[in-house]
């Protein structure tokens, strides 16, 4: 035994939870040096390209190849039968093809893939191609595909009297177009072929397991032949949970022997992923004198496109949580997932929460208006608080600081008026408005959001931590299959095991599929359920650490690690790490799971179906230029409980990142369907934010501990696009007095001028 | 792919002569992005990025003129008090990277509706000059669109500068776009007085085949401006010129805007400019 001596005068470790270490990829993104899965190269390398379906529904009469394989420098030209394994995959329902065989279902699904010497080659030979396609009448219109039973999922929810009458009475369509998730590494990926047959598949994506399933089963492979490791991701928010090119570039791989890249153009990439379900709802809101709510009847379509996708959990999520965070004692909804020959859609960062936020927060500014209330006294006299009982009957059992969050983006100061710099007015430099007609208006909106995967899904993550010396020095190598997409999951990996073992040194090995799935980087969970299974791997690890030490030394009951040394609950040194490990590491593998959760009545929709739910508030602030229909958001002020910030300034960044992505959708962001056909598959016509766009935020974070989370935490990544939506529609309803009920907003829906 | 490099402004013109086919890039803002998404696939490109005169600008008689290689950027800094209106319209182009490659010729060459500097070309009257082994040619920046990218350039000619009168008069432009930067006008109007010869000049952009003119509303302006008083503008001609603006434009529903909304907003734009430029007008005289 050394001499007793307290941690801090060892250093307590730096870095650990609640702090907000460097993260490791943040410079090499900001200097252009991390390297994407575009990136990606392999000695004697082949690269892939795809053929897709010009026709949004077409029968395929036959297909000639014959042009493209006599190309020099072709190496493979694949369609449907030479899919060895199942020829449909899916995230919950396996129904879309590898290749379409006999009929497309949507304009850009995959038809034949080559692979070629060069891009360029590969791209020529899959022009050669000759498809002999009768084009069919597409089916568009979701209410129609709905009326005719096309139908991936219905979900009702009922909650006391279906007949329940009010004083005050108001109602609602609303609609909200497509977003895509508009990620700025397109779909790319490189496969192996190893010696054993089976192939390595370096990938961008959400969750290497799922891929791998689905991969595998294509393949016609054993799943432990396929091998998927994470390349760098150039952001996701939904669109990389299904595959892309990950099936056609083992395809190729295993045909041609040969190693094959994949790296979709831009364009391509609108049509390579499923995009946020368009909707259409119609709302009625009942309520009593004081604005308190009776009743809430709602009918929801989501228009999922050709295939299923996630479609049923997004239909899930938009019924249960398509009142929003008020307490409401009556409730009809039902809430469908409609099949068209449009893009399929599926998930998207808030996922079914976005489309019902805009529709349940224009009707209770409606209401507040009937009624002669202000928009956030409506909202606080019917906000849940912890012991609330949701529609699905589910009792909101951790903090629900819905009411304190409206408060604080109420209370926040008012932005300046504008100073007159152009930068400012509405319509920016382009010199629009020298302050002409130029009206301010104020909006609220408040969401809510469940956070880990629902309605009973075995959701869980698996974390191997190791502790060992290394050149003297304790050092922790954690290992998981958790996607980092850009969220700081690697970061809040290493955070976590310092504060657990007490050790600076942290190593976080790239994901990979030689460790047990971490589940999905999606529904806001990572941190919750990632983060739960690295806390408990590393607790095992302590526990292997102490058990060595009693071995030795006696009871080692109420000690844990810190500074590098064992310590007693006081802090008092009783042991060096060097001394217990020695040459030999303690490494511990756990799966941790979060509480279970229940499936949903397929009559009544009632069970406890989600683990936690996550609330934000904004207040957005804008500046309209009502002659020309021009908005200027100028400032938004957000608020949002996160349960315990483990890393504050990743939470900052989620929550500005979300937020925008939010304004987005309010003021520009839709890819263009029209006749099923995609109209603006480019960033010149697809406009997200520019740094001229997204205002000044103010944030208030809230740290409420969830007593059934690690370390109180709540999901922080998707609230915060819920509801800065409808705030910037409030905010222009304010400035205008129209009533919107259609986002994007677009300028002429202000002038008139459609 | 061939990729010719001429070092002179003699050596281009040879070059095109002998390869009409070669596509020509200056910035290569709109090239790039043609070639990357595969919409043309040219035998051989121009480049004309070495030719030190492109990038020149300086005075021929009352003319200024302008190589067609200098940049927004450039018009900003070094032309912003000579060429007002293209200077505005040069600070909407884009990201400030476009705005350091890209070039007023590549914006004629490409011959966008949309094209930024087009309207403000328009309305100062500029001329557009065309080279070739064959001559030299000036025509009216007017004349030189022929439809949707289409103009009157030969296929072995290539756009040297182009001329405008030296800036006498208020110069107002503005445009919109469905976000607050980088982003394709849905439509866009320039306002060129000149009080001098009591003309008046106009641009309309993206709502039409081409950049237009408002030729009424020029002649409107130009007969009912109290020039000599320099008094309150009457709100009668102020509205009667925003129905003539829009009324000259040709705009067609797309996936950036309706027609009518086009309509409505260069109505709105027409008042809103000719108010600013008069007051500069009645604040700094003729
Ligand atoms: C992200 C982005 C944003 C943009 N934003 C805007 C915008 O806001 N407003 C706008 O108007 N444009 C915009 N553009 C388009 C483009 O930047 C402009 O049209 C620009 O003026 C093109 O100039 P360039 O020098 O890059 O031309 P290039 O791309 O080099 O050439 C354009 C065309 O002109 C021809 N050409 C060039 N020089 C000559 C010459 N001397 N003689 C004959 N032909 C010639 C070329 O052959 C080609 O057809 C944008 C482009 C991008 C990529």
């Amino acid at each position: 035994m050394t001499t007793p001596m307290t941690e801090t005068s060892r250093g307590a470790v730096t870095g650990g939870v609640g702090d907000s270490p460097v993260r490791p990829d943040g410079t090499l993104k900001v200097t252009g040096q991390f390297a994407f899965s575009s990136d990606l190269s392999a000695d004697g390398m082949l690269w892939g390209a795809t053929l897709r379906s010009p026709y949004a529904r077409a029968r395929i009469r036959g297909i000639d190849l014959t042009a493209a394989l006599a190309l020099p420098g072709v190496r493979a030209v694949l369609t449907a039968a030479d899919v060895p394994g199942a020829g449909s995959y899916g995230l919950e329902v396996a129904d879309q093809p590898v290749l379409a065989a006999d009929e497309v279902s949507y304009q850009g699904e995959p038809v034949a893939v080559v692979a070629a010497d060069h891009p360029e080659t590969a791209r020529r030979a899959a022009a050669r191609i000759v498809v002999d396609y009768e084009p069919l009448p597409p089916v568009t219109d979701a209410e129609a595909a709905l009326a005719a039973g096309d139908i991936f999922r219905h979900v009702p929810v009922r909650r006391g009297d279906a007949h329940a009458t009010a004083e005050v009475v108001v109602s609602g369509v609303y609609q909200v177009g497509m977003q895509d998730q508009a990620f700025l590494g397109p779909e790319s990926g490189l496969a192996m072929p190893t010696v054993d047959g089976g192939v390595d598949l370096y990938i961008a994506t959400q969750w290497l397991h799922v891929d791998q399933r689905q991969v595998a089963s294509c393949l016609g492979l054993p799943v432990d032949r396929v091998r998927l490791y994470l390349a760098g991701v150039g952001g996701a928010f939904g669109a990389r949970e299904d595959l892309s090119m990950q099936v056609h570039a083992c395809l190729l791989a295993l045909r041609t022997g040969r190693p094959v890249k994949m790296v979709y153009g831009r364009e391509e990439s609108f049509f390579g992923h499923v995009h946020r379900h368009p909707a259409l709802m119609r709302y009625e809101h009942g309520a009593d004198r004081d604005g308190r709510l009776v009743y809430v009847k709602a009918h929801i379509v989501l228009d999922g496109g050709a295939y299923a996708s996630s479609t049923p959990a997004v239909v899930a999520n938009a019924a249960t949580l398509g009142v929003g965070p008020y307490e409401v004692p009556n409730v009809v909804m039902d809430a469908y997932g409609a099949r068209t020959n449009n893009p399929p859609c599926g998930a998207m960062r808030g996922f079914g929460a976005v489309q019902t936020c805009f529709g349940y927060e224009s009707q209770m500014d409606k209401l507040a208006a009937a009624l002669g209330l202000d928009p956030v006294e409506i909202r606080r006299r019917n906000a849940m608080t912890t012991g609330s009982v949701m529609p699905t009957g589910q009792v909101v059992d951790g903090p629900a600081p819905v009411a304190r969050l409206l408060e604080l983006v109420r209370d926040r100061p008012a932005p300046l008026a504008a100073s007159g710099d152009p930068r400012e007015w509405p319509g920016g430099v382009a010199n629009t408005t020298h302050g002409e007609s130029v009206v301010r208006g104020v909006g609220y909106a408040i969401g809510i959001k469940n956070v880990c995967f629902s309605e009973g899904f075995d959701d869980y993550s698996t974390a191997r931590v190791r502790l060992e010396m290394v050149g003297g020095e304790p050092v922790v190598l954690v290992h998981t299959a958790a996607a980092e997409v850009g969220q700081g999951l690697v970061t809040l990996q290493a955070q976590i095991a310092r504060t657990e073992l007490g050790v600076e040194r942290v190593v976080v090995a790239a994901a990979d599929t030689t460790v047990g799935s971490a589940g999905s980087s999606s529904a806001s969970r990572q941190s919750y359920v990632t983060g739960g299974a690295v806390r408990a791997a590393c607790q095992a690890v302590r526990d292997g650490v102490l058990a060595r030490l009693g071995a030795r030394a006696g009871p080692a009951d109420g000690l844990r690690l810190a500074g590098g040394m064992v310590v007693t609950a006081s802090g008092v040194a009783v042991a060096d790490l060097a001394e217990v490990l020695g040459d030999d590491p303690v490494e511990e593998t756990r799966q941790w799971r979060h509480r279970p959760t229940h499936p949903l009545d397929p009559r009544t929709g009632q069970g406890d179906a989600h683990v936690q739910y996550a609330f934000a508030a904004h207040r957005a602030t804008v500046d309209v230029d009502v002659e020309l229909g021009l908005v200027r958001v100028v400032e938004i002020a957000t608020a949002q409980d996160v349960g315990k910030a483990i890393n504050p300034q990743a939470v900052l960044g989620q929550i500005h990142g979300g937020t925008a992505q939010g304004l987005g959708l309010a003021l520009m962001e839709e890819l263009r369907v029209v006749d099923g056909l995609v109209r603006n598959p480019s960033f010149t016509d697809y406009l997200i934010p520019t740094i001229l766009d997204v205002p000044p935020m103010t944030v208030d974070v809230l740290e409420l501990a969830d007593p059934h989370a690690p370390y109180g935490l709540r999901g922080v990544g998707e609230p915060p696009t819920i509801s800065s939506t409808p705030a910037v529609v409030a905010a222009i309803r304010a400035a205008t007095g129209l009533a919107l009920s259609r986002v994007p907003v677009r300028p002429e829906y202000l002038t008139g001028a459609v | 792919m061939d990729f010719l490099s001429p070092a002179t402004w003699a050596e281009a013109l040879a070059a095109k002569a002998a390869n009409p086919d070669a596509l020509p890039i200056a910035g290569g803002t709109d090239v790039m992005v043609e070639l990357n998404f595969d919409r043309r696939r040219p035998s051989a490109l121009l480049d004309l990025t070495r030719i030190g005169e492109l990038t020149e600008w300086g005075t021929d008689g009352d003319l200024l003129r302008i190589g067609s290689g200098v940049t927004y950027a450039r018009i900003i800094t070094e032309l912003a008090h000579r060429l007002p209106g293209l200077a505005m319209a040069a600070r909407t182009v884009g990201s400030p990277q476009i705005r350091n490659r890209g070039t007023v010729g590549g914006n004629l060459g490409s011959a966008s509706p949309a094209g930024d500097a087009l309207p403000p070309l328009l309305a100062a009257g500029a001329l557009v000059e065309l080279a070739s082994t064959r001559g030299v040619r000036r025509l009216p920046v007017a004349e030189f669109f022929t439809g949707p990218k289409r103009t009157v350039r030969a296929p072995d000619e290539l756009i040297a500068a182009f001329l405008v009168p030296s800036h006498r008069g208020p110069h107002q432009f503005a445009k919109i776009g469905s976000r607050n930067a980088m982003v394709i006008a849905v439509c866009s109007f320039a306002l060129a007085l000149r009080p001098v010869t009591g003309e008046v000049g106009t641009g309309i952009g993206s709502a039409g085949p081409t950049p237009l003119r408002a030729a009424q509303a020029e002649r409107l302006l130009a007969d009912e401006l109290p020039w000599r008083t320099a008094a309150v503008l009457p709100e009668a001609v102020v509205g009667r010129f925003g129905e003539l603006v829009a009324g000259a434009a040709a705009p067609i529903d797309d996936i950036r805007g309706t027609a009518a909304y086009r309509r409505h907003a260069l109505s709105v734009l027409a008042r809103r400019t000719l108010r600013w430029a008069w007051e500069e007008y009645r604040r700094e005289g003729p």
